[in-house]
């Protein structure tokens, strides 16, 4: 199969883009920096997909392909809405646009399970419709947006198929992300388990998050289309035992800093104000978001997942750690 | 026909209310008996009558929303029409020169409109309240179309003696009526909010929707003024009529009762019972007197009395009948009258066999003389006692039911038992009248000791023990209660939910004790000590001694190894029945034994534990205080006890496997394991391969008769005809032994199947540093995640109990990492906790869905 990959630069994208090429799809990847996998023998193309200015370049990129599956997007917890409506909001329309105009048949559409997120704790829940109004933070609002536009975009008139899979809370070696900033913090003493410490929190680790993205290009237009699937790696742990795990891959000690939930909500108020105000775009240590994200439940049924996508993970938690473990030396 | 009926309009409902679809309102005109058009409101699900028919009429102040749950949920083929009565919901308003509606009129005008609106085949009248005497004389009306009838929480007559519920007497004064009526909501708002717990809002306010303001509560006002109170009022007669034909109905009947209802209590209850021979009664437990708010569940019900109706269900004939004896309870006592040796020790005092037998004649004479009739029930507030052998014994020999609900369940929940057990008579100590008056239970009351007449007085005490074996002394012996006749109805511990009423026959009790006596092989040289109560009783029905221990077995952990081996010397035991909770303290203080203390129970033959499984290491440190015995842990229910028994010899031969091995069934016991959720019925044996988890079923003669006023829980455990389901899930192995896994309600439904939390827990405590733990699922079913939630060793809490937070926290890492390693079934959580939730009776059940609630409260977050 032909597949275009955006956003390839970024862990998942980069892991995905191998994954099809090691199957042995005929994979180009697209975004802005050399992805560094043009070396490892796959066609790369560069572009700035939110910059309009793109778009002969997106469509060059879609001619040919059997699938496009659209990785890229802005990824922060701050930032100016702008930026963030340009790269994902008109990234998404880009891509579309040139899967229509070039007859793509399939595109899978990458978001996020905070598309569907109020801020209530999801226990066990499905997919739920992505609600732009009701999204938390500007990253969650212009995701819910684009995957929006992505499913309107599936026809059978027109022959494209559009499947959106929200993967969650992808880790693994190399994530620069989540696991290199928590190891980081901790490494410096500076990282609390917020409250009690028990949500429930699933994740994916990246390879089997990647196996779910190839199985969506194959299941696309086949046995799904024109709906929103989480992928998560179906194993759940509290907050508390997966930071301390991640610490203990990394050789650190468990987190002992305690902060209560009252106290980590309005320091990420705080912060939330603080950066808004002086327009910082570095990483704020906390912020509302986060706190949210940290002590409320997370995980999902992925019984319709696993079904449509004909997909399990093949790693898993255990299996994870031991690799993430491997990657820092400390194994 | 009914293109006889002028549509006026869609409906009149001026906005979405919950639950009600809008296409089934609308509005119809039809004259009524005045010789005017009216202008109807009602719902009607508007499906094909293929069955027939169910006309739901409400009571005051409600209108047909009430009816919304029956309206969506009743089976294929019924159709279904709620009307509003007029005057009241959204029907038309009496005019300001009419005089009011009387009952004659409106069982007249409801059957014009159910004429107009084409209904002509078989029919089910439905009422609730103040519609359940219009509902019943529309049914009347048309007798010969009527194939059942379903009531809610509701009168038709005022039982001898009473004047009319206490609110709606209030209601029905004169000054009161119409400024609590009509003037103000009151009425209508106090009405729904008899409700415990409080129903929402949006109901709420969908109930009083239509009563807006005075002029459209007229109508609310001139209904409660139609009650008749008195034979003066001019409806009286109306109503005593169809209270009276009522009698004749021979149809199917339901009655869905909230057992809460201040409106509607007991006696209304009993009263429809007796006029409605052919009724099932389901109490829906904590409901209110707004049966079909309170308890959803009611459509289960209903819909269940419709399938039923079509193809009524076999009759139990497929039970085993008992073969036994032919002994009566009463024959091994009456066996040995001339016999001085000692029967029952209990309460700091003996008895003779001698003056056992002739105490417990006499006073069966006694309490049939002094007005107790076959078949009436007694509420026992009696501790154990010679006493209350005596009285138990009596009761059963003249016919009476005994009701017992043990102190373990709590005053509210003795309460609750109680009142439902619809008691005639309650025989207590004089703190056990006390209670009885302070639970408002009814009967007349009978006093174990002679009370002063003040106290008598004032707890209305009419005979005591001693003045009815004196009336009875020398009387002739009432006749024998039938073998198939009501003996007694025991209370469930309530560890898996509400108690629940348990009835047995006489021949299933004699069944039962047949079956324990060749069970242990009970012989005249035995004598036993029971400090497990359900057993206590038993010693005269076997013929030989008992004794109990001077501890209140209903709170079996305060049983010591002394006081135990006292009860043994004191009737020379040979056998012990015990409990789980008594043997861990009784483990506990074996080093307080005296040497003639352990001489006593180096009599002991057996030792048997029932009530909850007994972990190998408590069976084996019992073994060292009763070396002679060996040891039985049986499996049973109130339901069926004992149905498997194992031994401890057995259990070491079986090894660990997935669960509690419980041992084979016993001789004309069979066991049965079905798929979980599989409701039709079918053969239960090879239900299932050899090995596969379902649920447990029992089948033998001594399993109960029946749940107590619990129609729908009876015939879901009924389902499989001649068994009973028992709700707890295991497997049989290919030795033909059974392994109990859980509670059916406790199975974690996880994406990749069930799992049943006894094995898991049994590995989980096998862990260094674990001292218990209970394996409880979060999250919706089928996608569920397992938590283990551990009690580390010396952890401590100084509540007990079932009720209150238990200290759920996260677990220490490598501790969770060992749990997981022992358990082998993925676990996304390990937590630690101060204790677990025990029930009162057992002290040893873990309630896992309390587990369960406070730990998916913690791994929500927050």
């Amino acid at each position: 199969m032909r597949v275009l990959v955006t956003g390839a630069s970024g862990l998942l994208g980069a892991t995905t883009a191998r994954a099809l090429a090691a199957r042995g799809d005929d994979v180009t990847v697209m975004q802005r920096r050399p992805s560094g996998l043009a070396d490892a023998g796959l066609r790369e193309v560069l572009a700035d997909l939110g910059d309009p200015a793109s778009a002969g370049l997106v469509r060059g990129a879609a001619r040919g392909q059997d699938a496009v599956l659209h990785l890229a997007a802005k990824v922060d917890v701050v930032g100016p809405a702008i930026d963030f409506e340009r790269a994902n909001v008109g990234g998404t329309r880009a891509v579309v646009d040139a899967c229509r105009a070039e007859g793509v048949g399939r595109l899978v559409q990458v978001s996020s399970p905070s598309v569907a997120h109020a801020g209530d704790a999801l226990v066990g829940v499905g997919a739920g419709p992505a609600d732009p109004a009701s999204a938390r933070g500007h990253y969650a609002r212009t995701k819910a947006v684009s995957e929006l536009l992505a499913l309107d975009a599936d026809s059978a008139t027109t022959g494209l198929a559009v499947l959106a899979v929200r993967p969650h809370l992808v880790w693994g070696p190399g994530d620069t992300q989540l696991v290199a900033r928590l190891v980081e913090r901790a490494r410096a003493g500076r990282l609390p388990v917020l409250g009690a410490g028990t949500a429930l929190i699933d994740t994916t680790y990246v390879d089997d998050a990647a196996d779910a993205l190839v199985a969506a290009v194959d299941a696309c237009g086949v046995s799904a289309r024109g709906e929103a699937l989480v992928v998560s790696g179906g194993e759940p742990r509290t907050v508390a035992e997966i930071l301390t795990r991640v610490c203990r891959a990394a050789g650190l000690p468990a987190p002992r800093l305690r902060l209560p939930v009252p106290v980590a909500r309005a320091a990420g108020a705080v912060v939330d104000g603080v950066w808004a105000a002086t327009r910082r775009t570095d990483t704020p240590p906390l912020t509302r978001f986060l706190v949210e994200q940290l002590t409320t439940a997370h995980w999902f049924d992925q019984r319709r997942t696993r079904e449509l996508l004909a997909w399990t993970p093949a790693v898993g938690l255990d299996e994870g750690f031991r690799r993430l473990a491997a990657s820092y030396g400390t194994t | 026909m009914v293109s006889a009926v002028r549509t006026v309009g869609t409906g009149p409902l001026p906005h979405a209310l919950p639950g009600l679809d809008p296409t089934w309102s609308r509005t119809v005109v039809v004259p009524d008996g005045r010789g005017r058009e009216r202008t109807w409101h009602l719902l009607d699900n508007g499906a094909e009558p293929v069955h027939g028919t169910l006309v739901c009429v409400h009571g005051n102040p409600t209108w047909s929303y009430l009816w919304r749950g029956l309206l969506g949920g009743v089976p294929a083929g019924w159709r279904v029409i709620a009307p509003d009565q007029l005057g009241m919901g959204y029907s038309e308003r009496l005019g300001d020169d009419e005089e009011p509606w009387t009952v004659a009129e409106r069982v007249a005008d409801l059957g014009r409109l159910t004429d107009a609106l084409g209904v002509d085949g078989p029919v089910v009248s439905v009422g609730h309240d103040w519609g359940g005497i219009i509902s019943l004389g529309w049914a009347l009306d048309r007798r010969e179309r009527v194939i059942g009838a379903v009531v809610g929480n509701t009168a038709v007559a005022q039982p001898p003696g009473d004047f009319g519920p206490p609110l709606i007497r209030l209601a029905h004064t004169p000054g009161v009526r119409p400024f609590g009526c009509v003037a103000t909501p009151i009425f209508v708002r106090a009405t729904s909010a008899l409700s415990s717990p409080a129903l929402p809002k949006d109901v709420r306010d969908a109930l009083a929707l239509p009563y807006g303001d005075a002029h459209r509560r007229r109508s609310v006002g001139d209904f409660v003024a139609d009650i008749p109170f008195a034979p003066g009022h001019p409806s009286y007669p109306v109503v005593a009529g169809i209270a009276e034909d009522v009698k004749n109905l021979d149809v199917p009947a339901l009655m869905m009762w909230g057992p809460r209802d201040p409106v509607f209590g007991e006696r209304y209850l009993r009263d429809l019972r007796d006029r409605l021979p052919r009724a099932r009664v389901h109490r829906f437990e904590g409901a209110s007197h707004l049966v079909t708010e309170d308890a959803p569940e009611h459509v289960d019900a209903v819909a269940a009395f419709l399938d039923d109706l079509l193809d009524p269900p076999a009759s139990d004939d497929a039970r085993p009948a008992a073969e036994g004896s032919g002994d009566r309870m009463w024959t091994a006592l009456e066996a040995r009258a001339d016999d001085d040796a000692l029967a029952v020790a209990a309460g700091g005092g003996t008895v003779s066999w001698r003056d056992l037998a002739s105490r417990v004649a006499a006073l069966a004479a006694g309490l049939r003389a002094a007005g107790v009739q076959p078949g009436d029930r007694i509420g026992l507030l009696v501790e154990p006692s010679t006493d209350l052998t005596t009285i138990v014994y009596a009761a059963w020999r003249a016919g009476a039911v005994v009701v017992v609900a043990d102190k373990g369940l709590g005053f509210a929940g003795m309460r609750r038992a109680l009142r439902g057990g619809t008691l005639d008579h309650v025989v207590g100590h004089r703190t056990g009248l006390a209670a009885a008056r302070a639970m408002g239970l009814p009967g007349s009351r009978i006093s174990v000791e002679p009370l002063p007449a003040p106290v008598a007085l004032l707890l209305g005490v009419s005979q005591d023990l001693e003045g009815l074996v004196a009336l009875g002394a020398g009387a002739e012996a009432p006749p024998e209660p039938d073998l198939d006749a009501d003996c007694a109805i025991l209370f469930t511990s309530g560890a898996t939910g509400p108690a629940k009423g348990v009835a047995y026959t006489h021949r299933q009790a004699r069944a039962e004790v047949d079956l324990v006596r060749a069970t242990y092989d009970l012989g005249p040289d035995d004598a036993f000590v029971a400090a497990f109560a359900p057993f206590a009783l038993f010693g005269p029905a076997f013929g030989i001694a008992s004794s109990v221990p001077a501890i209140d077995v209903t709170a079996p952990h305060t049983l010591t190894a002394p006081l135990l081996a006292d009860a043994a010397s004191a009737v020379d035991a040979t056998v012990v029945f015990a409990s789980p909770a008594a043997l861990r303290r009784v483990v506990a203080t074996r080093d307080d034994l005296t040497d003639p203390q352990r001489t006593a129970l180096a009599g002991v033959r057996l030792l048997m534990s029932a009530g909850a499984p007994v972990p190998l290491p408590v069976l084996e440190q019992v073994a060292e205080v009763v070396p002679g015995a060996a040891l039985h842990t049986p499996y049973g229910m109130t339901e069926a006890l004992p149905a498997t028994d194992v031994s401890l010899a057995q259990i070491r031969e079986a090894g660990p496997g997935e669960g509690v091995c419980v041992g084979r069934p016993l001789a004309g016991v069979r066991i049965g394991v079905v798929p979980f959720g599989r409701e039709s019925d079918g053969p239960v044996e090879h239900a299932l391969p050899e090995g596969g988890t379902g649920e447990i079923c029992v089948s033998a003669p001594h399993v109960k008769d029946r749940y107590d006023d619990l129609w729908l829980t009876q015939r879901r455990s009924a389902s499989y005809v001649g068994w009973h389901r028992t709700g707890d899930v295991g497997h049989l192995d290919d030795e033909g032994r059974l392994w109990v896994e859980g509670r059916l309600g406790h199975v974690v439904r996880t994406a990749d199947g069930v799992v049943t939390p006894v094995g898991v827990e049994q590995r989980a405590e096998s862990v260094p540093g674990v001292s218990a733990a209970a394996a409880v699922g979060v999250g919706p079913e089928g996608t569920q995640q397992l938590v283990v939630v551990v009690v580390p060793d010396g952890a401590s809490s100084r509540r007990t109990g079932p009720r209150g937070p238990i200290g759920v926290r996260g677990a220490d890492l490598d501790l969770a990492d060992a749990v997981r390693a022992a358990v082998g079934t993925p676990v996304a959580a390990v937590l630690a906790a101060d204790r677990l939730p025990l029930d009162v009776r057992h002290s040893s059940k873990v309630d896992r869905s309390e587990v369960a609630r406070q730990a998916a409260r913690s791994l929500a977050g927050r």
